[in-house]
């Protein structure tokens, strides 16, 4: 039995709250940016392509500006010489942002284990989900947006993401 | 046989033990100049230095290796020279412009320095860095953190001078990457733009620069196939496949017929996914999305059989020295064909879309257009070479695992532009067909690794049961594959070109050097030439006909 405004209307109308809401519409409207730079890329045009479908998801519009993406996904190896590029793009998105880490480089630098990657990019931007593999299949890309979408949806408004606090090694 | 070169410098240069031929470094240019002019040897395949500090009876700590081809591609001459205490020698710019950015690599990763080189600076690694990575006293894991990305004016501007232009007010300069979608992720190329004319380029490179060949110092044989997998990681198989081979011609082993066979058909499988995702993204810069779809299932299908094959869907790390990891699974020629059946109609209905395209023949004719001896001077090779018309394929020219025995043709362009070089990847998509189902008709049974368990690992039922298999195996993984020393080149028809490794070994189970010849490198360092005077749209197009891969050009 329906009480207040859905009794009066009757199934046109919905109450519930903001929070809910807006966390529901962002996370089956992700853009995503992704940074590839490597093999983990070329697993990322799979997840893209019709067998695995990353629309399914409501993130197909990727974006390659970072004006017009919430989900930035690091996908390959960072060296030293690209990690300023990152940062800069990663500054430059609009909150909010959520970042995945996609593959053993991103994340820690893989079996690369010298002096040109860098270990690991959650030494210059914050990182939300790691996801394992070499590269990961694209069915852990798609794990990895749905375990965004819990983040999202649990995550209120009220808790602003821009006061996070990270110091990276290249914030001067 | 350089006859003129023998002639003129008889007195001059010994031979060494594994048949290169040692000159002053004062004479390096003189005997260059001789066998490019008088000995047709006008193709110049890569330079590399050594760093002999852990080699004793060297007479200096470095030297560096001139590879060179005939014009019939099938010779190979090897030049060497030592460098003294003052780590200078001459460039040898003037003669292949092939050797500007492999120069420049050397003094990146070795800090030996070549006079009058136009250009003399770091390539793979950053401006901050200090050092020289890959000289043996330089340790593996000291990473040095970059802060600012180097603006390239210094070499912008002198580029904008031979152009005439003496104040940079008209112009306008824009960066075409790193972090673009055309430009692959990892790619920078720096220009000045004339309303939408490109008027000078210049391309950074070094944003994937992995540090393969360091790592390869680091680990035993059979680990770097991983690393290998990882160079083009369109094709791992392939890079697999040239790696095991240059190492197998160290050894002096042959294998096992299947084994070639095996080579052969899963190699062409390869290329065929190389051109296939190389298709499919110029066609998506163009922006003829559907074809992305219509090449793209097909590999998507072509990863199925790999995982079934070799467990991994994109880095299959499927060889080993002396064979691979295991044999072909039940039913796997019903899923080839399966697969093969795919590819052709994917390519079919591409071509439907494209062959008779107006929009595609405009924005792929006449643009980009590379000249034949341009191509060879800047050692160009694989489909890129072909689309200008030279007949380089190392399948024919210098054949291996019987290639010289399958019924197949060479793809050939005529004019060195876009068009072409699409058109021979559809072409040898074709022809890679053809191979593999002649391959299958003849695949022998038998083994698939050499039966000789100092290289290949015991089966293990003689592993659990016998010492002597225990042995095998534990020396093979702990050691790795004790390879007699040598300096050594060897090259295969990768699917970008002539993708050979340069081999250093010294008896054991570890590579001294591991150096690659990665076709890519030397297309990308032809490419700001190729793109000056024609529009943005137009350079796009360019890199994605290349078929750039930043893993296999940064290394």
């Amino acid at each position: 039995m329906a009480v207040g405004a859905e009794a009066i209307f009757g199934e046109s109308l919905i109450t519930t709250t903001l929070d809910s809401a807006i966390s529901w519409a962002r996370e089956s409207s992700m853009w995503p940016y992704i940074f590839g730079t490597a093999c983990c890329a070329i697993e990322f045009m799979s997840v893209a392509s019709s067998k695995y479908d990353i629309s399914r998801f409501g993130a197909e519009v990727v974006r390659f500006s970072p004006r017009q993406a919430d989900l930035l996904i690091i996908a390959g190896t960072i060296s030293y010489k690209q990690a300023p590029i990152l940062k800069k793009i990663y500054d430059q998105m609009n909150e909010p942002k959520w970042v995945i880490s996609a593959g053993a480089c991103a994340c820690s630098g893989g079996f690369y284990d010298n002096y040109t990657t860098l270990q690991g990019v959650d030494s210059i931007i914050p990182v939300d989900v790691y996801v394992a593999g070499c590269p990961p299949r694209p069915e852990a890309f798609l794990d990895a947006l749905l375990e965004i979408q819990k983040i999202q949806a649990t995550q209120s408004l009220l808790e602003d993401r821009a006061k996070r606090v990270f110091k990276g090694v290249l914030d001067a | 046989m350089p006859k003129a070169f023998k002639k003129l410098l008889e007195k001059h240069y010994t031979i060494d033990a594994y048949g290169a031929y040692i000159l002053s470094k004062e004479l390096i240019l003189q005997a260059l100049q001789i066998l490019q002019e008088e000995d047709n040897y006008p193709f110049l395949v890569d330079i590399t230095a050594i760093d002999y500090l852990h080699v004793k009876n060297q007479p200096e700590r470095f030297a560096i290796v001139y590879l060179l081809r005939d014009e019939n591609f099938k010779n190979l001459i090897t030049l060497k020279t030592y460098i003294d205490s003052s780590l200078a020698t001459q460039s040898i710019t003037s003669l292949f412009k092939s050797a500007n950015w492999a120069e420049r690599e050397i003094w990146d990763q070795y800090g030996i320095h070549f006079k009058s080189h136009p250009n003399l600076k770091r390539i793979l690694n950053h401006k901050e860095f200090k050092g020289h990575p890959l000289r043996k006293d330089y340790p593996i894991t000291q990473g040095q953190l970059c802060h600012k990305s180097d603006d390239l004016m210094d070499e912008m501007t002198p580029r904008l001078k031979t152009k005439g232009y003496t104040s940079q007010e008209e112009l306008m300069f824009l960066n075409l990457g790193p972090a673009h979608p055309a430009s692959h992720g990892t790619i920078r190329t720096f220009v000045a733009l004339d309303g939408e004319n490109i008027t000078c380029a210049v391309s950074e490179i070094g944003y994937l620069h992995r540090g393969f060949e360091k790592s390869c110092e680091n680990h035993t044989y059979n680990q770097i196939i991983p690393y290998t997998d990882r160079l083009n990681y369109c094709s791992a198989i392939l890079n697999n496949i040239a790696y095991a081979h240059a190492v197998e011609g160290i050894l002096g082993v042959d294998l096992p017929e299947r084994a070639k066979f095996i080579r052969v058909i899963i190699g062409e499988l390869s290329r065929i996914i190389d051109h296939l995702v190389c298709l499919a993204a110029i066609l998506v810069d163009m922006g003829a999305l559907t074809n992305y779809w219509y090449l793209y299932n097909p590999r998507e299908k072509v990863y199925d059989l790999l995982s079934k094959l070799t467990g991994a869907r994109l880095t299959n790390s499927y060889m080993r020295i002396g064979g691979m990891s295991h044999d072909l699974y039940d039913g796997f020629e019903h899923d080839l064909n399966a697969c093969l059946k795919e590819i052709e109609q994917g390519v079919g209905e591409t071509l439907k879309l494209i062959e008779h395209n107006r929009i595609f023949h405009d924005r792929t004719q006449n643009v980009g257009i590379i000249t034949k001896e341009d191509a060879i001077n800047r050692g160009l090779t694989g489909p890129n070479l072909r689309a200008c018309g030279v007949p380089y394929d190392l399948r024919v020219s210098a054949p291996y695992y019987h290639y010289e025995t399958f019924d197949f043709d060479i793809a050939l362009g005529s004019v060195g532009d876009v068009y072409d070089r699409m058109m021979v990847r559809f072409e040898e998509i074709k022809q890679s067909t053809r191979i593999i189902h002649q391959a299958m008709q003849r695949l022998p049974e038998g083994a698939i690794c050499v039966q000789d368990h100092a290289i290949s690992l015991p089966p293990k039922k003689e592993v659990y049961t016998n010492i002597e298999g225990l042995m095998n195996q534990f020396k093979l993984i702990y050691e790795g594959v004790k390879v007699p020393p040598m300096e050594y080149y060897r090259a295969i028809e990768g699917a970008n070109g002539e993708l050979g490794f340069f081999i250093i070994s010294d008896g054991s189970g570890t590579p001294y050097k591991v150096k690659v010849r990665p076709p890519c490198f030397y297309a990308m360092a032809a490419y700001p030439r190729i793109i000056e005077g024609s529009m943005i749209a137009d350079a796009v197009l360019t890199l994605g006909s290349l078929n750039i891969i930043a893993g296999e050009l940064d290394r």
